[in-house]
């Protein structure tokens, strides 16, 4: 609670909403108490006094009734009419979207087509043959205003209900016994009510502006009731002459109907989870860098080296190591695989190479990313830009997602090569057709124009691969390209990797989770752990003979196919959070043979081709060290 | 052994593209009449790639879905088209996305007591009880029952995902690939978990996933889905180490497996689900098929002792 009042007035508009309101409520409130002239005392002979006449601040009306005791008793007969159309549309309008969207089909089909010939009505037509039906009246002008606005929050909690519906707690909840009201009370409601709150607090200014529209037509509150609309109705006549009698509730409307709005804004950004991470503040171009120093570039410089790489996120007083200093090198022409779980890193270290990590919160501190002896980090944007896609490409997990849905396959992999060549649009056109050859899509001149729907997954990723080669790239970053894959087309697309890049000498970083896949593609491979790396060395060496405990009983975690019917060995405990690390080998927790040294200090990664950072290595490697 | 489960020519066919009036665009049947038996105590082991029916199947099996045709016994009683709640006694489920399969608005506790009132009708003492019982099972430390989901990670909200399946109080335990969502190395937790409490409760499952390995670690028999309908069936030691159809072939050479190249590959892809081939799904492929295998649909059969496959030339 008290973070959201503090992220409400850190929108300084929203706050100034909020002290405006809060002073006209307080003020509608007390009304009854405050010696004011009684609201309907006509004096004829005081007609239309100016304000600051004594006795009548804001001056009087073409009856001579005091307009300062009208105001505020009208205020108050808004607001409330206004909050309790806005709680009566809320209520209905939640229900009819709750029940349509959780039981859909046909009873979704009638209730929406009702709401949307409701919808299909202007507004304050609508509004009118309600209250023509019903007579004029205050109540009445309050029954229009609610109907009038039950479609809005009908469709609203409709769409927010659908997706609701579909969670598997909902299946959860009917296998525990639940009947439907149940569910709908204790299980969807409670996750529609910030929808709902949101939905109101934006619309209610809207309500107190409708009710005072009929008002002021003579349809809402009769004389010699006051409320704002039916002040500015009986003023309309002197405007010229009194001019203060309409301009004194205008611009009380003017005022509620603002402040509820900024309010009503600072409310909904305020309550939107994505606000609070900083995912509504536009990511800068590139990675954000802040390194003490730069690691020195050796004589000799290879293919892409990562050195000491650091990338944190910093979320409020956070932070979040989530790379410590990786250190690799990708040789032309080879797949070097990284191997870790989920939160371990790997992706923040693949990002980081191109400066891909989003900022704010992604800030590289420390280290150096050199692409043929060029350090990458701190590079200006276009240079970036100008090695992103060319040099340097990258394969995602989930191809559904990195393509853009609304253009053809096609068109997007010609896009891809224009960027870089300027080659005309019929040669990248050709180009790109060639290339979805390249990648064994068959029938490949008529698949260009297919868009990605409707295409298959395993279909997408090969898209995806496309795109990657289209600028003959030297390296390729491929983040988990098959987890999202069933078995029979990840060893498809696998292959169609393997063979790409002997035929055309690309280096291939291939990260994922999956020792099998590393085991039957990668020359080489490094295993994070805690946004370290624990364990490097040739493909064979590591899998074979690992000699980090976290490699030995990670690969004893994963089942193989065709040793029957087992128990697992699993490894007690999880990964810690990167923002609370553990001195010493973060492993240590987790580790039979973890001593007290393990627990102090910094360990580092040692050895030549083969590294390993532990104290107390297994198989081989310790026979060498013994 | 008496059987726990009985799936009697089950099969479902969803309506695409729904109209108010008149009848739908079209026609899809996601699982083809199939028939089946789980005996108490056995873990049946059921894979397939996405599309290929397994997880409507699944929700047949608690209720979830309403088959189209055949009927569903559970511990010998009739339960077509009961109420889930009816089968909430009898069968339970337990989801794939740990997070998503627990209200993010409500404490652990009051998620895990709403079967024991609702299913049983326990008071509140009674139901203080038989909760710390089960979380001690799953190894839970008391003190998360006040908590909200999304303090968890994957592996612990799985654990209470099966508290609340165990909570109740069903033998039979319908996991839909339990631990695809997983690290890991805490799916091997989550798997030795499920283990022992299988022996220790005498529960019967139903293991659905995409990943080989884990099947056949976990299962005594095996099915094989492909296109909706079971293409072998068998016990696990067998099914990947000698199949029979040539789709599993196919499944078990494309398991990525460490010290093995590459191998497996195959191109072609699942048939139009809208407009099915008349003969077996497969055959487009197939190396083995034939013309008799594009006209005619291949029933499930004794290949060999307890081997059981859907193909007219068996390997």
């Amino acid at each position: 609670m008290g973070a959201f009042v503090k992220l409400l007035f850190r929108n300084r508009l929203a706050g100034f909403g909020a002290v405006v309101l809060g002073v006209i409520v307080v003020l509608a409130l007390i009304t009854p108490w405050l010696p004011l002239h009684p609201p309907n005392e006509t004096v004829t002979a005081n007609r239309f006094l100016r304000p600051g006449t004594p006795g009548h601040l804001l001056g009087t009306d073409h009856l001579g009734r005091d307009l300062l005791s009208r105001l505020l008793w009208g205020t108050r007969l808004s607001l409330a009419v206004g909050f309790a159309a806005a709680v009566i549309a809320g209520v209905v309008g939640a229900a009819i979207g709750i029940i349509a969207g959780y039981f859909g089909g046909r009873t979704d089909n009638v209730t929406m087509r009702g709401v949307d010939m409701l919808m299909a009505f202007p507004y304050i037509l609508l509004a009118l043959a309600i209250v023509a039906a019903l007579g004029p009246g205050l109540m009445n002008a309050l029954i229009a205003v609610a109907v009038v606005n039950i479609p809005f929050f009908a469709r609203n909690i409709r769409g927010i209900t659908v997706g609701i519906a579909n969670k598997e707690f909902i299946d959860a909840a009917r296998l525990s016994g639940m009947g439907h009201t149940r569910i709908l009370l204790t299980e969807v409601l409670p996750n529609v009510i910030p929808v709902i709150v949101i939905a109101m607090s934006t619309t209610i200014g809207w309500m107190i502006l409708e009710t005072a529209g009929l008002s002021f037509l003579g349809l809402g509150s009769q004389p010699p009731q006051a409320d704002l609309g039916s002040m500015l109705g009986e003023a309309r006549s002197a405007m010229i002459t009194a001019p203060h009698t309409s301009i004194v509730p205008g611009v009380m409307i003017l005022l509620i109907v603002m402040s509820i709005n900024l309010l009503g804004d600072g409310v909904r950004d305020a309550l939107d989870p994505r606000l609070r991470s900083g995912a509504l503040t536009r990511p800068l171009p590139a990675t954000q860098v802040a390194r003490k120093s730069v690691p020195e570039v050796p004589a000799r410089p290879g293919l892409l080296e990562i050195d000491a790489l650091e990338t944190q996120f910093h979320v409020g007083k956070r932070v979040y190591r989530a790379v410590g200093g990786v250190t690799l090198e990708l040789k032309p022409g080879e797949c070097l695989g990284l191997i870790g779980e989920s939160g371990s890193g790997k992706s923040v270290t693949a990002l980081s190479v191109m400066g891909l990590v989003a900022s704010p919160p992604g800030v590289i501190t420390g280290g150096a990313v050199r692409l043929e002896g060029q350090d990458l980090v701190g590079a200006r944007y276009e240079r970036l830009r100008s090695l992103r896609g060319d040099k340097v490409a990258y394969i995602f997990q989930d191809p559904l997602s990195t393509l853009h849905p609304l253009y053809r396959v096609g068109d997007q992999l010609a896009e891809a090569i224009l960027c870089h060549h300027g080659i005309g649009r019929a040669a990248a056109m050709e180009r790109a057709v060639k290339l979805l050859e390249d990648v064994r899509i068959p029938n490949a001149s008529a698949r260009a124009r297919a868009f990605p729907h409707e295409l298959s997954g395993g279909m997408r990723q090969r898209v995806a691969i496309a795109m990657a080669l289209a600028n003959e790239p030297d390296i390729i970053i491929a983040d988990e390209p098959t987890t999202a894959l069933d078995v029979t087309v990840q060893a498809q697309v696998l292959a169609l990797l393997d063979e790409l890049r002997r035929e055309r000498g690309v280096a291939i970083l291939f990260i994922t989770h999956d020792f099998g896949v590393v085991g039957q593609l990668c020359d080489r491979v490094a295993v994070m752990y805690a946004g370290r790396i624990v364990e490097q060395g040739t493909t064979r060496e590591v899998l074979d003979d690992p000699a980090h405990p976290y490699t030995r009983r990670l690969i004893a975690c994963v089942p193989e196919l065709g040793e029957g019917r087992r128990v697992m060995a699993a490894i007690p405990g999880l990964p810690p959070a990167v923002d609370n690390l553990p001195d010493g080998c973060a492993f240590a927790p987790r580790c039979d043979k973890a001593t007290e040294a393990c627990r102090t200090g910094e360990i580092a990664l040692e050895g030549g081709a083969r590294k390993v950072r532990c104290i107390h290595p297994e198989g081989s490697v310790r026979e060498a060290t013994a | 052994m008496s059987i726990a489960l009985k799936a009697t020519d089950l099969s479902k066919t969803f309506e695409i593209g729904k109209r108010l009036i008149g009848p739908p665009r079209g026609r899809v049947r996601a699982v083809h009449p199939t028939t089946f038996e789980v005996h108490a105590g056995e873990t049946l082991g059921i894979v397939g790639e996405s599309g290929c029916g397994k997880s409507t199947l699944a929700r047949m099996l608690v209720g979830l879905e309403p088959p189209t045709q055949g009927s569903i016994e559970i511990e010998g009683r009739a339960l077509d088209n009961a109420d889930p709640a009816a089968f909430g006694r009898l069968i339970q489920y337990v989801f794939q996305d740990p997070v998503s399969s627990l209200n993010p608005r409500k404490t652990i506790r009051e998620i895990l007591e709403v079967p024991l009132k609702l299913l049983h009708g326990m008071d509140r003492k009674a139901r203080a009880e038989r909760i710390a019982e089960i979380f001690e099972a799953v190894n839970l430390r008391p003190e998360f029952l006040t908590r909200y989901p999304h303090e968890f990670s994957g592996g612990q909200a799985q654990r209470i995902g099966i508290a609340r399946a165990l909570a109740a109080n069903a033998r039979i335990l319908i996991l839909d690939e339990p631990v695809s969502a997983l690290d890991v190395s805490v799916q091997a937790q989550v798997l030795n978990l499920l283990a022992d409490l299988k022996r220790e409760f005498g529960l019967t499952y139903l293991f659905i996933s995409h990943d080989l390995a884990v099947v056949e670690a976990v299962s005594d028999r095996i099915a094989v889905l492909y296109f909706g309908a079971v293409v072998e069936q068998g016990p696990a030691e067998k099914v990947f180490a000698m199949p029979r159809h040539p789709y599993t072939k196919l499944l078990a050479d494309s398991a990525p497996r460490v010290g093995q190249p590459l191998g497996g590959v195959q191109s072609g892809e699942l048939p139009d689900p809208l407009n099915p081939p008349p003969g077996c799904a497969f055959a487009g492929r197939c190396p083995r098929a034939s013309d008799r295998c594009r006209v005619e649909r291949p029933e499930l059969r004794v290949i060999e002792g307890d081997q059981l496959a859907a193909c007219h030339h068996p390997l």
